[in-house]
């Protein structure tokens, strides 16, 4: 029997984890995380049921089938809490991935090896922020931060609440925030109306195919005329003011490149503030298995949703940020495939279809709130960039310029921007568009991490242990 | 004003009657409900930061919130370098702040 392993539990992993079992092959379906949903479908814990959970979601009912179907199939094994720490690449077979079970962070986890012989990639993304003047401050949070506190545990992260960036997702975050008690005083998008007419405006049968996602955009539009939330097209926040904590944040206009227009800063009171300039996806294990990555940073599939090494896979918001449909879409197409099946076989059209029309979503979120250049044009330089080693931007371009260096890893080392905890989980792609080095010839990419999580020395000592099984093994594992 | 947890009496979501947990936090009690984060319990206890960078000592808590950025790690029960927003709080669980300086230099 085929087995497949599938890393992340969110609509792309949980969608490939389905497909595979429908498709005969044995499933281990991994997360970090101790409940399955990813970040789309966060919801609240075990421990504190809702009756009416549905209303907080889109797509609710598509979870809990997905959810409820690979919990009752014996064939599915589903593993929470797992951190997968390495990829070792295989010669002509899927890597053996090396994962730590048990608690987050915990200094007693147990560890286990995988042999597959398919992986599925559905590690998903995160946010994008661009630093801003006082982004450090206590206060200022991701806009995912905000939606998996709003989701997760029905906490606010603020009762004066600003939102700002780009892209789609700052809606449904205020909507969220202000379905949890929060007072939203606006959401600042940073794009302007000619960008959002250019990314969303053209071949608009493509958007009406997307039925669904008319109807989300018309239920934010309800929330925000319901809960008064301004939406400002063309602002950002360029600084965030307090001491030891968000007080005050400066908002501004933006020309079409996102440089702030002078004259137009206005200070805003408010205790905390969500910014998103768009997702980046979760590369590290791709590359460690030696997928290739394209020119604009997502791991290259074919029609299959396979990557150039054999028994890989990939789908969801690490192939392009497509939202959820496409991410369901593409990870039916990787199960069937990962099990053995065929991209072309007949009961796999109508995902493929899917799949092929929610590709341009991708693009019209590029082209509308795509990042612009003009930006660094509200960094000081006492700005922090590397938020883990404290780098601001000044001794950054300081460093970079005395030091000669060339590349990204001579680059980081100098300078030490991305050699923190967060490994430039935060900071790095920043990093390389400041100093330039986006796409070099070295090659070398801030999501190259060979260690894919810390790992303490001792798990790390353990794993090593030869009784650990490697084995396809059958069963549930919820031990955390 | 700071971070709060909805009232369940007040949430259109409709749960269940929470059940109350309490941690502590440097030694001082915090109270949550079953199935917080420890960031979620700090947060709603209105502890906005709980750890001090090593070369600013500048104050920091949640920032990612979803388990990218460790700005929010803090020892539990012993163990350090626990992502906050990660881990399920448990009763009794015994959270310290970390404030980890750098090394000194010697000559």
């Amino acid at each position: 029997m085929t087995s497949v392993l599938v890393i992340g539990a969110g609509p792309a992993g949980l969608a490939a984890a389905t497909a595979a079992r429908a498709r005969g092959a044995a499933v281990i379906l991994l997360d970090a995380a101790d409940a399955l949903g990813g970040q789309y479908w966060r919801h609240l814990p075990a421990e504190r049921p809702a009756a009416d959970e549905r209303i907080l979601h889109h797509g609710w009912s598509r979870f809990t089938a997905l959810r409820d179907g690979l919990e009752a199939d014996a064939g599915c094994e589903i593993i929470t809490g797992a951190q997968v720490w390495a990829i070792e690449a295989g010669a002509d077979a899927a890597p053996t991935v090396h994962a730590l079970i048990g608690p987050s962070d915990g200094g007693r986890r147990r560890g286990r090896s995988f042999t597959p012989d398919a992986v599925v990639f559905a590690t998903g993304a995160h946010d994008r922020t661009l630093p801003f003047p006082g982004w450090e401050l206590p206060g200022v949070f991701t806009a995912g931060a905000a939606q998996a506190f709003a989701k997760g545990e029905r906490v606010a992260v603020g009762q004066r609440v600003v939102v700002a960036g780009a892209g789609p997702f700052l809606l449904p975050v205020a909507a969220s925030l202000a379905q949890t008690g929060a007072k939203v005083l606006g959401v600042y998008e940073a794009s302007r109306t000619s960008a959002l007419l250019r990314g969303w405006l053209p071949k608009p049968w493509q958007l009406l195919a997307s039925a669904k996602k008319g109807g989300e955009l018309a239920g934010y539009v309800g929330s925000h005329v319901r809960n008064r939330i301004p939406y400002r097209l063309g602002r950002a926040v360029i600084a965030a003011h307090g001491n030891e904590r968000v007080e005050a944040v400066t908002i501004a206009a933006l020309d079409a490149d996102w440089a702030p227009i002078a004259g137009t800063e206005r200070r805003i009171a408010a205790d905390a503030v969500c910014v998103s300039h768009g997702f980046t996806p979760r590369l590290e294990l791709p590359i460690a298995a030696g997928c290739r990555i394209t020119g604009d940073g997502f791991v290259e599939v074919d029609t299959a949703q396979r990557s150039n090494v054999p028994g890989v896979y990939a789908a969801g918001e690490i192939t392009g940020i497509g939202g959820a449909d496409a991410a369901l879409a593409e990870g039916g197409v990787a199960g069937h495939c990962a099990a053995g099946g065929d991209a072309r076989d007949p009961e796999l059209r109508g995902t493929v279809r899917a799949r092929d029309n929610a590709g341009g979503f991708a693009a019209r979120i590029e082209a509308a709130h795509g990042i612009r250049p003009g930006w660094p044009a509200w960094l000081g330089d006492d700005t922090i960039v590397c938020r883990c080693e404290e780098v601001p931007y000044g001794r950054l371009r300081d460093i970079a310029d005395h030091t000669c260096s060339s590349g990204l890893r001579s680059l980081k080392l100098s300078t030490r921007a991305g050699l923190g905890i967060c490994q430039g989980r935060v900071c790095g792609r920043t990093v390389e568009q400041l100093l330039g080095t986006a796409g070099g010839a070295e090659a070398v990419s801030s999501d190259r991490r060979p260690i894919a999580a810390p790992v303490r020395i001792g798990e790390l000592a353990a794993t090593l242990s030869p009784q650990e099984p490697t084995e396809h093994v059958q069963g549930k594992d919820t031990n955390v | 004003m700071a971070a709060r947890l909805l009232p369940f009496g007040d949430d259109r979501a409709r749960p269940h009657q929470p059940s109350p947990i309490e941690i502590t936090v440097d030694g001082v009690v915090a109270a949550g409900v079953a199935g917080q984060s420890i960031a979620g319990v700090l947060l709603a206890s209105g502890r906005l930061d709980w750890r001090r960078t090593s070369s600013a000592g500048a104050p920091r808590g949640l920032f990612c919130g979803i388990g990218v950025c460790f700005d929010c790690i803090v020892t539990v029960n012993g163990d350090r370098d626990v992502r906050a927003c990660m881990r399920r709080a448990a009763d009794g669980d015994e959270v310290l702040s970390q404030h980890d300086t750098l090394p000194e230099v010697t000559a």
